[in-house]
């Protein structure tokens, strides 16, 4: 890009009338940071980027900060900080302060913080002194700030895995202010979680389509038990973060092959992998080696962020057409999600990624062995024709239980998250224990992440965050819109389609007529 | 031991308390005019029924089994086929990956005493249809007497095994004041009250000479729901179905002491 190209690009975002102030600061900046030539890599990745093999989802030209942080709130709470000369909180209201007072200065890719860290785990010892009603009140003004202060639906708080009066009152509020923010997670871990705290769960899904659900116990075998659920899924180590997030496009790997299906992992899989890996490596070593993010950040040097903490995200996303097109070449037409020779080789495709991935080293990632996590990245506004992360394709979802066996195999395979959207007909919210049933049978099948929808809510989930659909017909009607989540939420309904997403047939005298004498 | 199936349903929310497996069985007792599946009265084969070993289904309900609450047999009309029925549940009470499911009938009420015996050691409950309480609309809907139907209403509240009563609305004929007020009353006299769920009237699935009454609305459902309340039963035990967003309640409570 010349530098007139700049300056017009410049010019539109400072016109632009759809832009809130923060919004415009925000795509100044990148803007600004675009005018620098990007890390380099060889002329091979270079052209894998400009031709859409590889995709570094718009992060910038010279990364300065960590994509994602995940900084210790709980030492913060304990320790009080120097830098925003405040002591450490003594009382529920001095937590939330305090808290909200961090998030300020948490950095990340969207501008806001991506992790409001574990909640109730944080707040229960400040909650002990208040009455149920008291805490109620207390939480819900702190979600309205959430929601005001950080208005992104990538800002992401956790709950569970074990019950207490902060996790149950914190579901309620949610039910009750129907807001995208915070953007929430409950771990679950079978011999913990209590059946009615699901229960509630389900509830708030059958509202707002939160929480989303995490494995725990496969979560604390892959990452520890300082782990957090933040962004879209991503699930990452504590005190730490992922320095980037690359991802790869299956379906362009998959046009790029030559000759049988059988011999895409052999032949051109490894070659993808690699210059997605060079790419990661330049954007770490650019940020740790060339900006003073891990010598001055203040969330650094009070030990609230460590460099050791930090790993680096490989994405994958467009296995449904990459599998599709393999077998195309072989004559077959199957499709993923419905034909088990098409899961078989998904799955072939994501155990062969995933062990390429852990042999290729990657600096500056000593939280996970120095190597990258791999992670089913779930999709960008601008995506068109090609399938979120690992999903079956929006619209040629099986039944229920065909649609969890396709995808659960691949989920231990990423220690960083994946999410497959189970949206289950609206009626379900006359009947949640049957939403725990199957939530509780995900988790058994060793599934790591279980995200549910409800059909017809109001609430839309995208890749993995949320947007209200009249936010979708603003942005559709040239109106400006307070979450900047909502912008790109709009753009993946128009075109991944996501009004076409099936619900899974629990079933429903909506839909169809129940035996009846 | 065979069965002859309607349909198998593998997830269904609508059939009791939680995600359930569901074996509808073919034939019927009853020739309700406001029947949604027809196709499912006949007690013979038909084009879409078929016979299918109870063996069998168990092994696919073991299969599904993680995902589940439990299974209901239903219709048609379930107790026509007593004998593959308590087979299937003595099949998954057998077997340690079913055994903790609930088994719950489906059923019209139309079966004799000796039915209800049979099954009960091996049935957490049944969910039974009254599809008026004046035995004159009754014959009017369904072509049969309730007599026992009432019956089997008043045999598994004593016997512990009544998990609901489901009235179906169809306007114009059960829902005036009259028949939901003695309704109410008939069933605030059982000991104890059984939950009670209010349901209305559709077209969908159901033949031309159903159009002569008119689907029932959800303010006529809550109506009903009201009167059946004013008449004497508890508020906690009456609901409808059809109704979003409630707050979440736990689930309904099944026996629990049934065959082993």
């Amino acid at each position: 890009m010349g530098i007139e190209e700049h300056r017009h690009a410049i010019r539109e975002l400072i016109e632009d009338p759809t832009l809130t102030y923060r919004q415009r600061i925000q795509a100044l900046a990148l803007a600004a940071e675009d005018v620098l030539e990007p890390p380099p890599v060889s002329e091979a990745c270079t052209q894998a980027l400009a031709k859409g093999l590889i995709c570094d989802l718009a992060e910038g030209h010279a990364p300065h900060r960590p994509r994602y942080t995940l900084p210790d709130y709980a030492t913060a709470l304990a320790q009080g900080s120097t830098f925003l000369e405040l002591p450490a909180p003594t009382t529920f209201d001095d937590a939330t302060t305090f808290l909200l007072a961090v998030y300020g200065s948490v950095p990340s890719i969207t501008g806001y913080p991506v992790w409001f860290g574990d909640l109730d785990a944080l707040l229960e010892p400040f909650a002990a002194d208040l009455t149920d009603e008291e805490l109620r009140t207390r939480l819900r003004r702190f979600w309205i700030l959430l929601d005001r202060l950080f208005p992104d639906a990538f800002a992401h708080a956790n709950l569970g895995p074990t019950d207490g009066r902060v996790v149950r009152a914190a579901l309620a509020v949610h039910r009750g202010t129907l807001q995208e923010v915070p953007n929430l997670t409950l771990r679950v871990d079978p011999d913990v979680t209590p059946d009615y705290l699901l229960l509630e769960a389900m509830c708030t899904v059958a509202t707002v389509a939160q929480p989303h659900l995490v494995n725990h116990p496969m979560m604390v075998a892959d990452l520890g038990d300082r782990y957090g659920v933040v962004s879209c899924y991503n699930s990452l180590p504590v005190g730490g973060g992922s320095h980037t997030l690359v991802r790869l496009n299956l379906k362009e790997a998959a046009l790029r092959h030559a000759g049988r299906s059988s011999t895409f992992v052999r032949d051109t899989l490894p070659i993808a992998i690699e210059l997605t890996a060079e790419l990661m490596e330049a954007r770490i070593r650019h940020l740790v080696e060339r900006t003073p993010f891990f010598e001055t950040s203040w969330l650094v040097t009070e030990g609230l962020l460590s460099l050791d903490r930090f790993t680096a995200m490989f994405g994958l996303f467009g296995l449904a057409e990459c599998v599709e097109h393999l077998l195309a070449l072989d004559g077959r037409d199957l499709r993923y999600g419905r034909d088990e020779d098409a899961d078989a080789l998904a799955h072939e495709i994501v155990e062969a990624a995933a062990r390429l991935v852990a042999e290729r080293p990657m600096p500056y990632c000593e939280a996970s062995g120095g190597r990258a996590l791999l992670h089913s990245q779930a999709g960008l506004d601008s995506d068109r024709q090609v399938t979120a992360g690992t999903r079956v394709a929006v619209g040629g979802e099986p039944g229920l239980y065909r649609h969890l066996e396709a995808v659960a195999p691949n989920h231990r395979w990423f220690p960083a998250g994946v999410s497959d959207i189970v949206r289950l007909d609206e009626t379900v919210a006359e009947n949640l224990q049957a939403a725990v049933d199957i939530a509780k049978g995900a988790l058994a099948m060793g599934m790591r992440d279980v995200t549910f929808e409800v059909a017809n809510g109001e609430f839309v989930r995208v890749t993995g965050y949320l947007v209200r659909r009249r936010d979708i017909d603003r942005v559709a009607s040239g109106d400006g819109v307070r979450h900047s989540s909502s912008v790109l939420g709009a753009g993946s309904f128009t075109n991944a389609h996501l009004d076409h997403r099936r619900p899974q047939r629990v079933r429903s005298p909506e839909r169809d007529a129940r035996p009846r004498r | 031991m065979r069965a002859l199936v309607a349909d198998v349903v593998d997830a269904s929310c609508v059939d009791g308390p939680g995600n359930r497996y569901v074996v509808f069985l073919q034939g019927c007792t009853f020739r309700c005019v406001t029947c949604h599946n027809p196709h499912t009265i006949s007690p013979r084969p038909t084009p879409t029924s078929r016979w299918a070993e109870v063996e069998d289904l168990a092994a696919d309900i073991a299969r599904r089994a993680p995902f589940l609450s439990g299974v209901t047999v239903s219709g048609g009309e379930a107790t026509l086929q007593w004998e593959a029925v308590r087979a299937l549940f003595q099949a998954l009470a057998a077997d340690p990956a079913t055994a903790a499911l609930t088994r719950l009938v489906d059923s019209n009420g139309d079966c004799v005493p000796e039915v209800w015996e049979a099954l009960a050691p091996w049935m957490h409950g049944a969910m039974v249809d009254l599809k008026a309480l004046d035995p004159v609309v009754h014959r009017e809907l369904t072509g049969r007497s309730n007599g026992r139907v009432l019956c089997t209403i008043r045999q598994l509240t004593a016997i512990d095994r009544l998990t609901e009563v489901r009235l179906l609305i169809v306007p114009g004929a059960n829902d005036d004041a009259a028949q939901v007020a003695a309704t109410a009353r008939w069933l605030a006299a059982l000991d104890p009250v059984p939950p009670v769920v209010v349901q209305g009237f559709r077209h969908e699935g159901t033949r031309p000479a159903a159009r002569r009454y008119r689907p029932a609305t959800t303010a006529l459902l809550e109506g009903v729901a009201a009167r059946l309340v004013a008449g004497g039963l508890p508020p906690s035990l009456v609901r409808t179905r059809g109704i979003v967003g409630a707050e979440p309640a736990p689930p309904a409570e099944v026996p629990v002491q049934v065959g082993a």
